[in-house]
């Protein structure tokens, strides 16, 4: 075409019709349809990918928030307990006793079940224990009819859950087939239910042989103590230096260095991370193990430069005519960072904030090289400052203890408390999102 | 309007100056031998030039000459570029603003600017106006800070179209309207010398009237310099004008001179439209 112009002696231009497609807009419009379809394919696969896991995790992750319990009223006199607390084994004693009541409490509802001591401890554990614990904590209630409610074995849960039925039941030390005949006898009595698991909630982590008792609220508690010290320490060191970096730092071959060594440093493993916290505040510093301070600390180095590159993108994204508006009248490079740059800025700095947070409460590696591993979390700090101090666990680390243990109703446990971390990685994500629009100027 | 404003502004006119004449008047910003680098580049080579008060001095030249580079000398803007490099001696009344000595906040606050694209910030317009004063403390109370933004905001010109309205963002006016504001937002600060970088480069016919009518009653009160590609506009409001090609300051006179009789054949070639 241009050379046709240029040439002088112009063939003469075809004579083309913008009703029909030439070759080339086809081709065009072909390979924009393709790129199109892609796009889509890859959005619908992403899609899918995301249902299945929410799907799966939703339905693995649901029954650990519901228990067995079996309610059973329960009277010990004073005579029995002496007695029990004079025989040798003490905890069969009160099994026995219970037992016997048990027994009872069928017969009277006109229920004909055959069970022993051994079956009994499938269903319920160690009941004897429970018992004599309890009264010994409170020898007022000798005497009184107390309620007992007694978390059912994992396996009963399963069996109520679906993850365990009579066809697949093989009859083991844990669970065997003649049991379940007592558990629907004892469901028709109403003795069996399905309540909802507070302890999942509020509890700590337990013994390995206690799946039923274990709960993930100890180990919120140390995320928690965990986020604060990332987001006392991490914030503002990380907007400081971006802010120093990005606006007052001359240019220079140790300014550029910096800047590619935070870059590197986003992309250190965090398990790197972990070993240094191990090294130098643990071992060099003698910080307390499996504290959440540590683990704040360590978090904190992983998530710094990812404040400090999202911060940095924030600040630049203001245009430079503000700031040479804010100078052209006068106002100090301070100034006119403070009172127009980080304003505007503002938005951008959170969601970065907030994305290294996410990140660093779903972190697991490093916490496990510092000692903050799932079993730790046996109980609650005592008072605020103890919160840092104590010995505690966070949730990934939770988590990745329950999925590690070898009974399967941890295994439900885990995808539980991933139910709950999402819930708490959503929740940051709407917080990130509201403070975003409070703080963007649409103007 | 402008009635208003010739009325407030009459007895600052210490002689009766009429458009393009011109009167003796005291330097105020003195450049000698400057010389600017951006890393290796040489972009201004050896200006020197003598600003004079309550004047008009048109800076006019082809693109990439070195006149904004030359005006951001003047108030220290090119602080803020890394690579620069300014040579030789600045002075405002006497003073050398590229002294040690010099805060270059300070020198700001005196020396005005007015950029090529409208930049208020994006905060009310009472806001944009207000900030020089507020972080200058020029004003004791509300009452003095809303005078003096309803002052700037009047010999801006565009004080009746926002009045009623000082609370809308600054960033949602039109763009002759945004460059008002910013020449209101610079003159709020009391400054004395005014630099403006292309201010009507954005501007309809209409606006760039209203603002070089608004440069002609600054002139009253301060030494304006002006960058233009305007010719016509170089003609209509200087007095002064300052030609400069290549990095170098090719001619300086008045503009009458300049424009009529101009010594050095490259400003004749680029005001009749042969080069630029
Ligand atoms: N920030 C910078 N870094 C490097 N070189 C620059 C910078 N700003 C300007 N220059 C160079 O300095 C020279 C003068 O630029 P300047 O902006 O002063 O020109 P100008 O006369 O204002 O042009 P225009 O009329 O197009 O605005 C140009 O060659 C330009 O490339
Ligand atoms: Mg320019």
């Amino acid at each position: 075409m241009t050379d046709a112009s240029i040439g002088g002696a112009a063939a003469p231009r075809k004579k083309s019709s913008i009703h029909e497609l030439d070759a080339r807009t086809r081709k065009r419009n072909a390979s924009e349809a393709r790129f199109k379809a892609f796009g889509l394919g890859a959005i619908l696969i992403g899609l899918f990918f995301l249902v299945t896991l929410a799907v799966s995790i939703v339905r693995s992750g649901l029954p650990a928030f519901t228990e067995t319990v079996v309610d059973v009223e329960f009277t010990l006199s004073q005579a029995q307990f002496d007695e029990a607390e004079s025989t040798l084994f003490k905890t069969a004693a009160y099994s026995d006793l219970f037992i016997a009541d048990l027994r009872g409490t069928l017969e009277e509802r006109g229920m004909q079940v055959a069970f022993d001591e051994a079956a009994i401890e499938r269903l319920l554990g160690k009941v004897g224990g429970t018992l004599r614990e309890f009264y010994r904590a409170n020898p007022e209630q000798l005497g009184q009819p107390v309620a007992f409610q007694l978390p059912a074995s994992s396996r009963v849960d399963g069996y109520f859950n679906g993850r365990v039925t009579r066809e697949t039941l093989e009859d083991t030390r844990f669970l065997q087939g003649s049991d379940l005949d007592l558990v629907d006898a004892l469901h028709e009595a109403g003795v069996i239910r399905q309540d909802f698991n507070w302890t999942f909630l509020t509890g700590a982590d337990s013994g390995v042989d206690n799946p039923g008792g274990a709960g993930i609220g100890a180990s919120v508690v140390g995320s928690f103590f965990m986020m604060l010290v990332v987001l006392v320490l991490a914030l503002p060191i990380g907007v400081a230096a971006s802010i120093y970096l990005e606006e007052f730092a001359p240019q220079n071959k140790f300014t550029d260095l910096i800047e590619v060594n935070i870059s590197n440093l986003a992309a250190v493993p965090s398990i790197v991370f972990g070993i240094l916290g191990l090294a130098v505040f643990i071992q060099f510093m003698h910080l307390p193990q499996s504290a959440p301070l540590v683990g704040g600390l360590v978090l904190t180095l992983m998530t710094l430069p990812t404040i400090i590159i999202s911060t940095r993108a924030a600040l630049k994204a203001v245009p430079p005519s503000i700031r040479d508006a804010a100078l052209g009248v006068g106002a100090s490079k301070m100034q006119a960072v403070f009172h127009h740059v980080l304003p505007l800025a503002m938005p951008g700095i959170l969601t970065g904030t907030i994305i290294g947070l996410a990140q660093a409460l779903g972190e697991t590696a490093p916490l496990l090289l510092i000692g903050m591993v799932g079993f730790v979390a046996r109980g609650y700090p005592e008072g605020f400052l103890g919160g840092f101090t104590e010995p505690n666990s966070a949730m990934p680390a939770q988590i990745y203890t329950w999925a590690a243990r070898a009974d399967a109703s941890f295994y439900e446990k885990a995808w539980g408390g991933i139910i709950v971390l999402l819930v708490f990685l959503l929740l940051m994500n709407v917080i990130a999102i509201i403070l975003r629009r409070k703080f963007e100027r649409r103007w | 309007m402008d009635a208003n404003f010739a009325k407030e502004n009459e007895p600052m006119y210490d002689a009766p100056l009429g458009k393009n004449d011109v009167d003796a008047k005291d330097t105020k910003i003195a450049a000698k031998d400057v010389q600017v680098y951006y890393g290796d580049t040489h972009a201004i080579k050896d200006v020197s030039v003598d600003l004079l008060d309550k004047t008009v001095t048109a800076f006019i030249g082809p693109s990439g000459c070195g006149k904004s580079t030359f005006l951001r000398c003047l108030n220290r803007m090119n602080d803020t570029i890394d690579i620069c490099r300014v040579e030789g001696l600045i002075e405002l009344d006497g003073e050398d603003i590229y002294d040690k000595r010099v805060d270059p906040v300070q020198l700001r606050a005196k020396v005005g600017m007015v950029f090529q694209k409208p930049n208020p910030f994006p905060k009310s317009i009472y806001d944009n106006v207000a900030y020089g004063p507020k972080i200058h403390g020029l004003a004791k109370n509300k009452a003095e800070l809303d005078e003096i933004v309803e002052k700037a905001l009047r010999r801006g010109a565009i004080w009746d179209e926002v009045k009623d309205r000082l609370d809308a963002p600054g960033t949602g006016l039109s763009g002759g309207q945004q460059q008002r504001l910013c020449i209101a937002r610079a003159v709020a600060t009391e400054p004395e010398v005014l630099l403006m970088d292309e201010p009507c480069s954005a501007l309809d016919p209409i606006a760039t009237a209203q603002v070089e009518e608004l440069i002609d009653e600054l002139r009253a009160s301060y030494s304006v310099v002006i960058v233009t590609h305007s010719m016509q506009q170089a003609a209509r409001v200087s007095q002064k004008t300052a030609f400069f090609h290549l990095g170098n300051l090719v001619e300086y006179g008045e503009t009458s001179q300049i424009f009529t009789n101009p010594v050095d054949p490259r400003t004749e070639s680029y005001i009749t439209g042969r080069i630029g």
